[in-house]
C-alpha cells in the first residue's frame, strides 16, 4: 500500500530524513519508535504533505500513485489520514460542521452525492460510540477548550468517520492517561481491517501493548536502523535507545 | 507563504463581482452639478408638495455652510460635488399601475439580481421595494400588507399619500443638520422606503428594499424611514449592488428608525456595492447615517449588517435608548479586500433606566485593505443600571492588511456595567493544513473558518438571506488566502 524508497527531507537547511525505506501492506500495523529528534514526526508530516518540509530525494508510492506529487487534500482524498500530535483549534467551527464538510468533499471526489443532514447524523452517532465521545463535545468549536484526551479521541473519531486506507498516528499516546489510552487504542483496534493499514509513531512501548504492531522500526538520525516484531519494542523498553545508538555509531566508526 | 497558496492566488483572477453589469435603459436625468435649481428640479420631478421643497432647500443652505469631515480612518480622493448627477430615473413607457406593467428591462435587471418582483412567485413571501438609481420601481405585496394596516411603500409615494406621517417623523431622528452628508441627503434624497406598522401589529412578512445603482456619474441618496407603533414588530432587510465602473460613485443614505413602547424593529443590511477593482480603481463610497430611537419603554432595535462591498464604507448604525428597559443591538461583519477601506461601528446612547446594549463586531481584512471598528457606548448621568456588552474581533488574512479598533466609552453614571472584549487573529497555517489533511482544499478551508468566525453575526440575519450572505462572504474573500 505504501512504499517509501530512500526518502530524504529537510527543513530550513537542516537535514532530517536521510534515506527512509519502508514497505507497508494492507492489513498491517507498523510502529515507528526512536529517540527525540530522530525524525519521527517529520516522517509523518512529510507523508501528510506539510509544505514546511522540503523533500530532497527518494520516492513514495501510495496505492500506485506518486504521493509526493499530490497536494495534502488530495492525499487525504486518496485515503491518507494523519492523527495530529497537537490538534489545532478552529473557533466558530463545530466538529460536526467540520466533519460534514470533510466527509462530503471525499464523497464528491469519489463521485458520490453528499449525505444529507439526517444521514450524516446517523453515521456520526454510530462512530461516536467507538471512542465514547458525546454529542455535546461535537457541537462545540473544534478542539476549543478540549482536554488532551478529548482532542486525541476527536482525532480517532474523525478517522472513524473518514475510513482512511492508511492512518498515521503521530504520538497519539502523548499526554494521555491510562483510561484515555485504552479508549483510543480500542477505537483504533476496532477500525483495523485487512484492507487498511496503520503507521503508529510513538515514543513509548506502552501504546503498543494495546495496539499490537506487526512490525516495529527504530528511527535514529533520520534512518530506520533496526526493524523487528513487537518483541523489539519490549527490548527497547528494557534497554532504552542507547544500545541501538551505540550499535549504529560503532558501525559508522 | 507556501507555494501552493501562491498558486491559488495566481490562478484566481478578479473575483467575479457578478452584479457588475449595466442595464440599457433610457434615463431621465438632472443636469450635472448641485445648485438650488437642481433641488427644485428633483422636487418638481417628484411632484412634491411645497413643504417638502422647503425642507430640501433649508437643508441645502445648511450644507453649503458646512465643511466635509475627514476624521475617519479612511483615505479617498476629494469628491467634486459639482461633478455628480443628482437625479437619474429609468424611463418607463407608461407609469405602471400594477407589477405586470413594469418595463421588461427593469424586471429583467432585478431577476438577474435574484430579486423577485413577481407576487405570484411567492417563493419567500418577502415584500420587495425595488429602487433603481433615484426612484422606486416597484413595491410588492402592498395590498396584502395594507389589509393589516401596514404601510410599505416608496418614500416618494409616502410623501404624496401619507404626508402627515412623513412630516411628523422625517428628520426626527437624524436632523438635516446632523452632519455634512445628512445635510446633503436631506437636500437631494432620491427615494427609499417608508414603513409604518400600526399599534400591536406584527408585520406578517419580511419587508425589504433592494437598491440598485445603474446610471453613470450619479450619486445615490436614499432615505428610509420606519415607524413602529406601540407593541408592533417588523423585520426589514436592505440589499444593494452596483455596476462595475472606473469612477467612484457616492452613496450617502439616511435611515431613521422609531420604535415606540414595547415595539421591535429588526433592520438587516447586506451591502454589496461594487468594491472597486483589484487595483482599487472605482467602487462606491458608502457614507451612511443610520440611527434608531427607542422612544418608549421596553422598545428594541437591532441592526445587523454584512458589509462586503463598496470602496470606502463609513457608517455607524446607532440606537438612542430613551425608553426605560429599552434594548439596542448591533451585529456586524465587515469585510475588506484588495484596496477597500472601512470605518464602521455603532453608537449606543443610554438615556433611560435599565437599558441594555449589545455590540458584536467582526472585521475581516484581506489584501491591502484597511478595516476599522469605531464604537461609542455613552451612558448619561441619569441612566441608572445601564448594561453594555461589546465584542470586537478582527481577523487578518495575509500581512498587508490592517485592522483597527477605536472603542469609546463615556460613562456618567456609576451604576453602569460596561464590558468590552477584543481579539485579533490570523488564520493560521496550521488551521489550514488541518483542513487540508481532512480533504478540504484551501479555498474551502478558508470559507469554513471565516464563516465560523462570523457565525454569531450571520445567525442574526433572517433565514431567507443568511445563505446568500454566507456565499457572499466566501466570494468576497476569493483569492485572498495567504
Amino acid at each position: 500500500m505504501l512504499k517509501i524508497e530512500n526518502l530524504q527531507a529537510r527543513i530550513e537547511e537542516k537535514e532530517i530524513l536521510r534515506g527512509i525505506n519502508l514497505d507497508i501492506k494492507p492489513g498491517e500495523v507498523h510502529a515507528i519508535m526512536g529517540p527525540n529528534g530522530s525524525g519521527k514526526s517529520t516522517l509523518a508530516s512529510v507523508l501528510a504533505g506539510r509544505e514546511d518540509y522540503e523533500v530532497t530525494g527518494g520516492s513514495v508510492d501510495f496505492l500506485g500513485k506518486d504521493l509526493l506529487e499530490l497536494s495534502p487534500e488530495d492525499r487525504a482524498k486518496e485515503g491518507l489520514f494523519l492523527a495530529f500530535q497537537y490538534p489545532v483549534e478552529i473557533p466558530g467551527v463545530s466538529t460536526t460542521n467540520f466533519m460534514k464538510t470533510a466527509f462530503n468533499e471525499k464523497r464528491k471526489y469519489q463521485g458520490l452525492d453528499p449525505l444529507d443532514a439526517a444521514q450524516f447524523l446517523k453515521l456520526m452517532k454510530e462512530k461516536m460510540k467507538l471512542v465514547q465521545i458525546d454529542q455535546a463535545l461535537l457541537s462545540r468549536s473544534l478542539n476549543e477548550g478540549f482536554s488532551g484526551g478529548e482532542k486525541k479521541r476527536n482525532e480517532i473519531f474523525q478517522m472513524a468517520m473518514l475510513e482512511p486506507k492508511l492512518a498515521i498516528l503521530d504520538e497519539t499516546d502523548s499526554g494521555l492517561d491510562i483510561d484515555a489510552l485504552r479508549i483510543v487504542a480500542n477505537g483504533v483496534n476496532q477500525l483495523r481491517s485487512k484492507d487498511n493499514a496503520f503507521l503508529v509513531v510513538t515514543h513509548y512501548q506502552r501504546l503498543l501493548e494495546y495496539i499490537v504492531p506487526d512490525y516495529v522500526h527504530v528511527l535514529y538520525k533520520g534512518r530506520i536502523v533496526k526493524s523487528g516484531t513487537k518483541e523489539l519494542a519490549l527490548e527497547l523498553e528494557e534497554r532504552g535507545y542507547d544500545f541501538i545508538k551505540e550499535e549504529v555509531d560503532q558501525a559508522i566508526a | 507563504m507556501p507555494e501552493q497558496q501562491d498558486d491559488i492566488l495566481d490562478e484566481i483572477t478578479s473575483s467575479e463581482y457578478k452584479y457588475g453589469f449595466v442595464t440599457n435603459i433610457e434615463a431621465d436625468e438632472a443636469p450635472k452639478g448641485l445648485s438650488e435649481d437642481t433641488i427644485r428640479f428633483i422636487s418638481a420631478k417628484k411632484n412634491e408638495p411645497s413643504w417638502m421643497l422647503e425642507y430640501r432647500l433649508k437643508a441645502f443652505q445648511h450644507w453649503q455652510k458646512m465643511e466635509e469631515p475627514n476624521w475617519a480612518n479612511v483615505n479617498y480622493p476629494t469628491i467634486n460635488f459639482q461633478d455628480i448627477i443628482y437625479y437619474s430615473a429609468p424611463k418607463q413607457k407608461v407609469a405602471p399601475k400594477s407589477l405586470d406593467e413594469i418595463d421588461p428591462e427593469l424586471r429583467n435587471t432585478f431577476e438577474k439580481l435574484g430579486i423577485s418582483l413577481n407576487e405570484q412567485k411567492r417563493l419567500t413571501g418577502v415584500a420587495v421595494d425595488a429602487v433603481m438609481d433615484s426612484i422606486s420601481v416597484a413595491t410588492t405585496f402592498k395590498e396584502e400588507l395594507s389589509k393589516v394596516g401596514v404601510i410599505f411603500c416608496s418614500m416618494s409615494e409616502a410623501i404624496q399619500e401619507h404626508p402627515e406621517l412623513v412630516k411628523k417623523y422625517l428628520g426626527s431622528v437624524v436632523p438635516a443638520t446632523d452632519n455634512y452628508f445628512t445635510a446633503l441627503n436631506a437636500a437631494v434624497f432620491s427615494d427609499g422606503s417608508f414603513c409604518y406598522i400600526p399599534k400591536g401589529v406584527r408585520c406578517p412578512m419580511e419587508l425589504s428594499t433592494y437598491f440598485r445603482i445603474n446610471a453613470k456619474n450619479t450619486g445615490q441618496f436614499e432615505r428610509t424611514l420606519i415607524v413602529a407603533e406601540e407593541g408592533s414588530y417588523v423585520s426589514y432587510l436592505e440589499g444593494c449592488t452596483a455596476p462595475m465602473r472606473d469612477e467612484n460613485q457616492l452613496h450617502a443614505a439616511v435611515v431613521e428608525l422609531i420604535a415606540k413602547e414595547k415595539a421591535e424593529i429588526k433592520y438587516s443590511t447586506v451591502q454589496n456595492w461594487y468594491p472597486g477593482d483589484k487595483e482599487g480603481k472605482g467602487g462606491i463610497y458608502n457614507f451612511v447615517t443610520k440611527r434608531g430611537i427607542c422612544t418608549g419603554d421596553h422598545a428594541k432595535i437591532s441592526w445587523t449588517q454584512v458589509e462586503t462591498g463598496s470602496s470606502v464604507t463609513w457608517k455607524y448604525p446607532s440606537v438612542i435608548l430613551k425608553g426605560d428597559y429599552s434594548i439596542g443591538e448591533f451585529y456586524s461583519v465587515a469585510v475588506t479586500n484588495n484596496f477597500q477601506q472601512a470605518d464602521t461601528g455603532t453608537k449606543m446612547i443610554h438615556l433611560g433606566k435599565n437599558t441594555r446594549s449589545r455590540i458584536v463586531s467582526k472585521g475581516i481584512s484581506a489584501g491591502k485593505s484597511n478595516n476599522s471598528y469605531r464604537g461609542l457606548v455613552n451612558v448619561a448621568k441619569n441612566a441608572t443600571n445601564a448594561r453594555n456588552f461589546s465584542q470586537c474581533d478582527s481577523l487578518l488574512l495575509g500581512d498587508k492588511c490592517g485592522a483597527h479598533t477605536f472603542p469609546y466609552i463615556e460613562v456618567k453614571n456609576n451604576t453602569a456595567v460596561v464590558e468590552h472584549e477584543a481579539t485579533t487573529s490570523k488564520i493560521g497555517e496550521d488551521q489550514i493544513f488541518y483542513c487540508n489533511q481532512r480533504g478540504m482544499d484551501t479555498e474551502t478551508a478558508v470559507a469554513l473558518i471565516i464563516n465560523g468566525f462570523a457565525k454569531e453575526v450571520m445567525n442574526q440575519l433572517p433565514m431567507e438571506f443568511a445563505v446568500e450572505a454566507q456565499k457572499l462572504l466566501a466570494i468576497s474573500l476569493e483569492g485572498s488566502v495567504g
